[in-house]
């Protein structure tokens, strides 16, 4: 090689090749490094949370918390019956509100309207209600339902978490219905079969799993939520399963106790956001099971 | 049966024009909500920072300084934290750290705002007091533009800790997106890459990333969407105070949503209550944007990718 003609330019060359190799490797080990820190970043923010709530929330896990009411400041006892009653009610109907809605809307973008202008149309806007902030959607029933009956209410609260449960279910709805191969379908049209029965008894039940997958999703997500729920359903102090009239909840009566200087208030606090946390965590555990054993 | 099909399919276009009705109707009565302070002030209410319900005076820059700020400080945070874990995720963890670690980031994305609030308060707060703000009012104190930054008493509420603790909330957001992203790359041009001899951090910043930047952006996006319309875990760290007489991230200061978590209950009809809604319909603005921005830039950047093929 050139090696022959001018040894002293190869040696230079080597010498930059070299010192260029390390100098990548240095650039590479300093850019994994960062990331196995930021890895770490991430992880102990996430492990701190979780430790500080289990800590601080299991000691507030006796049997009261769930037969007593949600007591006065500085009371001796005190639980969050009620609270947990006001959330499961409005969860559980918020949830028969908003899945058919979804799972209906769903079969149109994937069935119906992959093409159309409505379909879309409705894809468009189904992520822009996805992405709107979810108390844009208490202010939005507060309009509609609150300020026309006069009064907050349960309904109320359980029509803004039916409202965020639509386009999560949309969304999965349609992402699972378009997985199904079209041959299936095909098959069946073949057969003579109506579309209706091509859709209830075949596309969608082969994307069952994923379906309630987005349900539990959807659970998940407005078993958390407070802003909604602030200005609909507002909080009450008492045992009510009257849904013409404000309902207690486990978020709001969270915020409530936890900007609250009483320490009994704080501790009911703590240990009704392990609930919904270890409840949360659970339901998105189920969910991911359920699809892990289809695919 | 005959008419099933056309009840069927009644039912699934009328659940579509419903959802379409939902958004023209949140719109709407977002409108109508906050037709009196729009108005009484128009577009000024934009760029004026009196708030005051005594008065009956209201200007709308406090709060939408709050919000931007809160989610300007949280995207600076959280974006290279999260392209890092996406990076080890895809290209360094083990395989058999791979799906725990995966799924942890995951579940934590679905862990409500309340929790993140609570704990922003009750325990990181303080620590971050003590450890973070009181050493950097004595190291930036005399210092001309960042002192400024940091004047105020070091009590752990403010527009830095919520964009912290938004931060915090939007990682796993953004960190699950851009794994999902960054394990579509063919696994044909990452190995091109290593057997020319590329280190990873080459293959990662010369293949993948410029392979999958239409769907970093759009991790990136989805991010500021949820940070921008964050309640609960702002509310409880921001402090609730209507100033912008200092621009120090130690000063408590206030947001769109906490401004409407804290007052709308107690708003009275009126042009408080008007004021408030019209807060809501900008916050409802800007996320839009932030959304049809984000599609915009997909749109275009995946036509780009086409012609250099």
């Amino acid at each position: 090689m050139s090696g022959a003609l001018a040894p002293h330019l190869d040696a230079q060359a080597n010498a930059t090749r070299v010192r260029r190799a390390a100098q990548r490797r240095r650039t590479n080990a300093i850019a994994l490094a960062l990331s196995l820190a930021a890895m770490a970043f991430g992880v102990f923010w996430l492990v701190w949370i979780l430790v500080e709530t289990v800590r601080l929330g299991v000691g507030g896990l006796t049997l009261q918390l769930f037969t007593e009411m949600t007591p006065p400041p500085q009371a001796e006892t005190g639980g969050l019956a009620n609270a947990i009653f006001g959330s499961l009610t409005m969860v559980g109907l918020a949830t028969l509100i908003g899945t058919p809605i979804g799972v209906f809307a769903g079969i149109y973008l994937a069935e119906y309207g992959q093409r159309t202008k409505l379909g879309a149309a409705t894809r468009f806007i189904n992520d822009i209600l996805l992405a709107a902030p979810s108390i844009v959607i208490g202010l939005f029933i507060y309009a509609v339902v609150v300020a026309r009956m006069n009064t907050f209410s349960g309904y109320a609260g359980i029509l803004a978490l039916a409202l965020i449960v639509i386009p999560i279910v949309i969304r999965t709805t349609e992402n699972m219905l378009t997985l199904i191969p079209n041959a299936l379908r095909e098959a069946a049209y073949a057969l003579g079969t109506p579309k209706w029965r091509v859709i209830m008894t075949i596309t969608l039940k082969a994307a069952m799993a994923g379906v309630i997958t987005g349900v539990l999703l959807a659970v998940a997500r407005i078993a958390g939520e407070t802003a909604p729920l602030l200005f609909t359903a507002l909080s009450n102090q008492f045992w009510s399963s009257d849904l013409g009239r404000p309902m207690a909840s486990l978020p709001v009566t969270i915020f409530k106790f936890a900007l609250s200087p009483y320490e009994n208030w704080q501790q009911l606090a703590w240990a009704g956001v392990f609930l919904i946390t270890v409840g949360v965590l659970l339901l998105n555990i189920v969910a991911r099971l359920l699809v892990r054993d289809r695919i | 049966m005959p008419w099933a099909d056309a009840v069927f399919s009644l039912l699934a276009h009328g659940a579509a024009w419903l959802t379409l009705a939902l958004l023209a109707g949140i719109i709407g009565s977002l409108i109508v909500g906050a037709a009196p302070a729009i108005r009484e002030y128009g577009l000024s209410f934009l760029w004026t920072s009196d708030w005051d319900p005594v008065q009956n005076k209201y200007g709308g820059l406090v709060m939408i300084y709050g919000t931007l700020m809160t989610s300007l400080i949280a995207l600076v945070i959280a974006v290279p934290v999260s392209f890092g874990i996406a990076l080890f995720l895809t290209e360094l963890s083990p395989a058999w750290l791979k799906r725990p670690l995966g799924t942890a980031i995951e579940l934590l994305a679905a862990v409500p705002s309340i929790v993140y609030g609570m704990w922003g308060l009750l325990v990181f707060g303080p620590l971050l007091a003590r450890f973070v703000q009181t050493p950097l009012q004595s190291l930036l104190g005399g210092v001309p533009v960042l002192g400024g930054l940091v004047t105020g008493p070091p009590v752990g509420i403010g527009l830095l800790s919520a964009g912290i603790i938004l931060a915090i909330m939007v990682i796993p957001f953004i960190a699950a997106v851009m794994r999902d992203v960054f394990e579509v790359t063919p696994p044909m041009l990452k190995e091109s890459a290593y057997g020319l001899g590329s280190t990873t951090w080459e293959v990662v910043s010369k293949v993948v990333l410029p392979y999958t930047k239409t769907g970093v952006v759009g991790a990136i996006m989805l991010g500021l969407g949820r940070a921008l319309g964050e309640t609960m875990a702002v509310t409880f760290v921001i402090g609730n105070q209507n100033q912008l007489s200092s621009l120090s991230l130690f000063e408590p200061a206030n947001s769109i949503t906490s401004a409407l978590a804290n007052e709308f209950a107690e708003a009275g009809a009126g042009l408080h209550q008007a004021s408030l809604i019209y807060l809501g319909l900008v916050l409802f603005f800007i996320t839009f944007v932030v959304l049809a921005l984000s599609k915009l830039l997909l749109v275009r950047l995946r036509r780009g990718e086409g012609t250099r093929g």
